[in-house]
């Protein structure tokens, strides 16, 4: 078992002749997973050879669905172009969108998202701005690396791409079932309490990393779903303790407006749920290891 | 990106919101002929992004042209609240008979637009929500479907405007709501919008903040750009493309991934508490790929800051291997060096993930005089804040 993405996901690209989508459809392919096609109206008909393997490229999204039985696409399209790629996938009721592109505009986003909700949430849409998910020996979408670890009992959720990778790196030896990364935009599909839910159920899942950042409230909203929902054990991490106010720290959400988002107010929420949270990614990494340690 | 007043009652008057005359000068003899062209009278609104200027004296009426260019002179250099004041707006004085409150922001919790009202406008509507939560209505707005007339009758309805101005500020909405979508704004807020001695709906004072991720398709929002005001290396960091901002402390930071980068600062701050107190003194984030030209062009502006005294490079290496990453900080620094800057502070580099073994060996066999490394990112944020100490 995995969250969100398995073994048998048929994953398709949108954007995958750019050069982005070409270099990270590379990457996939190499770290095992079901390639099934790419979406391009202009290449529509061709084939590509990604690394000797025969990629096939659809005219739309229902078309790579229909032929292939495609129930993942990962969207590398420019911000320009984003929304009208995101809402093609949900009007093809794609089980799952992972949405890549990084300066997409909010009113875009909110778009989007407004326009899942009204075709009845039946896409579920992680990102904009985010470096996708991985359930590592099974499946990756998205960009990050295959190679940093192994399958394992750990489930990660982040805002950030790096210090997903960060921690996957320092618990290489104890491997995860799944990392999702939910981006770091003010507004995103998949949230931290979704990742958090679908741990939960998820039997393979015994531990819980859960990355944030300064911005918004959804690591507090998190923290009093943990409280009510989640009896397995999560530590945290919250980065942004040193985040000036009203200064936008790389990812367009990162802002501490006056009081509201602050990395002190996240951490306390999520201490007050139970969660242990560390002060360093390392010593989020050592918590992490003595609860897995005191549960065997 | 948040604008001055100015600035949003022009983007106010482009999209046919009513707004009273005014114009912006830096020159406090200026204000004559604009007082002249109103009539004598004039207010005088010192233009800063922070709020409470009128308690600070920002803001002052003038009841001839002599007396606007002695209240221009007056508020022109004025500091409030930390910013200095370079622009002064005039604007017609208005008779308000009411002040209201009106905003479009984004609602980050629900993932979707929220129209905000309250017939108790004028003071700040922080209070207003704080005290009388009630009089604040919070209506939310569907992204697609946006503010329609019935969208702006129940804004109206759920504030409760009084009914013989309910079409004129419906109206006004919509207009409200054609600045926030067509300009790409995070936020538009008008406090106060008020009704004139005439019964006239006129916004009076208006906020706007800009989403910089549409600038590819907002060409003409680079103009409201206050470039004066941006800190020169953080405009220098811009024009190269780079994701930087000043902090005010000692240790320079290089990463890759704004969490990392965020996650770096406040290593090195905790360590600084063991090393005299030193501080980071900037977020540079030079993203996933890391190539020689981006780190050279990222140490160039860190080593530019006379305030930096150590340099603390934290690199995981994902999609861009370590080995990559250490052959773009030697070059980085050869290249430096053939420009002819002097590298002369130290650098402490953190190479972890992706071929970490391959890229510390380039770092060893390159034997920089100024470049240390250390293997942990805590290791390696406690040597920069102890470097930085010296």
């Amino acid at each position: 078992m995995a969250i969100f993405l398995t073994k048998d996901s048929k994953v398709i690209v949108q954007g995958m002749t750019g050069s982005e989508g070409m270099k990270h459809t590379r990457r996939m392919l190499a770290s095992g997973t079901r390639i099934v096609g790419g979406v391009n109206p202009r290449k529509a008909g061709t084939t590509v050879d990604v690394d000797g393997t025969e990629v096939p490229v659809f005219g739309t999204v229902v078309e790579a669905m229909e032929k292939t039985g495609a129930d993942v696409t990962v969207i590398f399209v420019p911000p320009a172009f984003t929304k009208s790629a995101v809402v093609e996938a949900i009007d093809a009721e794609i089980g799952l969108a992972v949405v890549i592109t990084e300066g997409v505009p909010v009113h875009d986003t909110a778009a989007f998202w407004a326009h899942a909700g009204a075709k009845g949430n039946k896409t579920r849409i992680i990102g904009p701005n985010c470096p996708g998910l991985i359930s590592p020996g099974q499946s990756n979408a998205g960009i990050i690396p295959a190679n940093i670890t192994g399958s394992g009992k750990i489930g990660l959720v982040s805002k950030s791409g790096t210090l997903t990778y960060q921690l996957m790196y320092e618990l290489r030896d104890l491997g995860f079932s799944s990392a999702v990364g939910i981006g770091g935009d003010p507004v995103i599909g998949t949230t931290h309490i979704d990742a958090l839910k679908a741990f939960q159920e998820d039997p393979e899942t015994e531990l819980i990393v859960m990355i944030g950042e300064i911005g918004g409230d959804a690591e507090e909203r998190a923290a009093a779903y943990i409280a009510e929902h989640v009896t397995k054990p999560v530590v945290g991490y919250v980065a942004g303790f040193t985040a000036p106010e009203g200064k936008t720290m790389g990812h367009a959400g990162a802002i501490v407006s006056g009081s509201s988002g602050t990395a002190q107010a996240k951490k306390e929420a999520l201490e007050a749920a139970g969660v242990k949270v560390g002060k360093t990614p390392s010593e989020t990494a050592r918590l992490a290891r003595e609860l897995i340690a005191a549960a065997k | 990106m948040d604008l001055f007043e100015y600035q949003a009652r022009d983007l106010f008057a482009k999209h046919g919101v009513p707004v009273l005359d005014g114009d912006v000068i830096e020159t406090a003899a200026d204000a004559a002929a604009i007082a002249e062209r109103f009539g004598g009278r004039a207010v005088v609104k010192a233009q800063v992004k922070v709020g409470g200027r009128g308690k600070a004296g920002g803001v002052k009426l003038a009841s001839d042209p002599q007396d606007a260019v002695a209240k221009a002179e007056a508020i022109l250099g004025m500091d409030i609240k930390g910013h200095t004041v370079h622009k002064v707006m005039l604007a017609q004085t208005a008779d308000i008979q009411e002040e209201y409150y009106v905003s479009f922001l984004l609602d980050r919790t629900n993932r979707t637009f929220l129209a905000m009202a309250s017939v108790e406008g004028g003071v700040e509507i922080e209070v207003v929500a704080e005290e009388n939560p009630d009089a604040l209505a919070k209506i939310p707005v569907d992204a697609n479907e946006g503010v329609t007339a019935e969208k702006a009758a129940e804004i109206v309805a759920a504030a409760k405007f009084p009914a013989e101005i309910a079409d004129q500020v419906a109206d006004v909405l919509q207009k409200l709501w054609v600045v926030f979508v067509k300009e790409d704004a995070l936020l538009v807020e008008v406090n106060p919008l008020i009704k004139s001695g005439d019964g006239k709906i006129i916004a009076l004072d208006g906020k706007v903040s800009l989403d910089e991720n549409a600038e590819f398709r907002q060409p003409e929002h680079e103009a409201l750009e206050d470039k004066a005001a941006a800190n020169p290396l953080e405009a220098a960091a811009k024009a190269k493309g780079l994701n930087y901002v000043k902090l005010d402390g000692q240790v320079g930071i290089i990463g890759n991934g704004a969490g990392l980068v965020m996650s770096t600062l406040d290593v090195v701050a905790y360590a600084g508490e063991n090393h005299g107190g030193v501080k980071p003194a900037n977020f540079l984030d030079i993203g996933g790929g890391a190539s020689a030209e981006v780190m050279a062009n990222g140490l160039e502006i860190i080593l530019g800051d006379t305030d930096v005294k150590s340099v603390f490079v934290n690199v995981f290496g994902g999609i861009t291997a370590c080995d990559a990453v250490a052959n773009g900080i030697v070059q980085a620094l050869a290249l430096l060096e053939s420009k002819g800057e002097a590298v002369t502070k130290p650098l402490v580099v953190r190479l972890d993930g992706n071929n970490a073994e391959l890229g510390r060996q380039i770092l060893t066999d390159a034997n920089h005089p100024l470049v240390e490394q250390v293997d942990t990112m805590d290791g390696a944020a406690d040597r920069a804040a102890e470097l930085a100490n010296k």
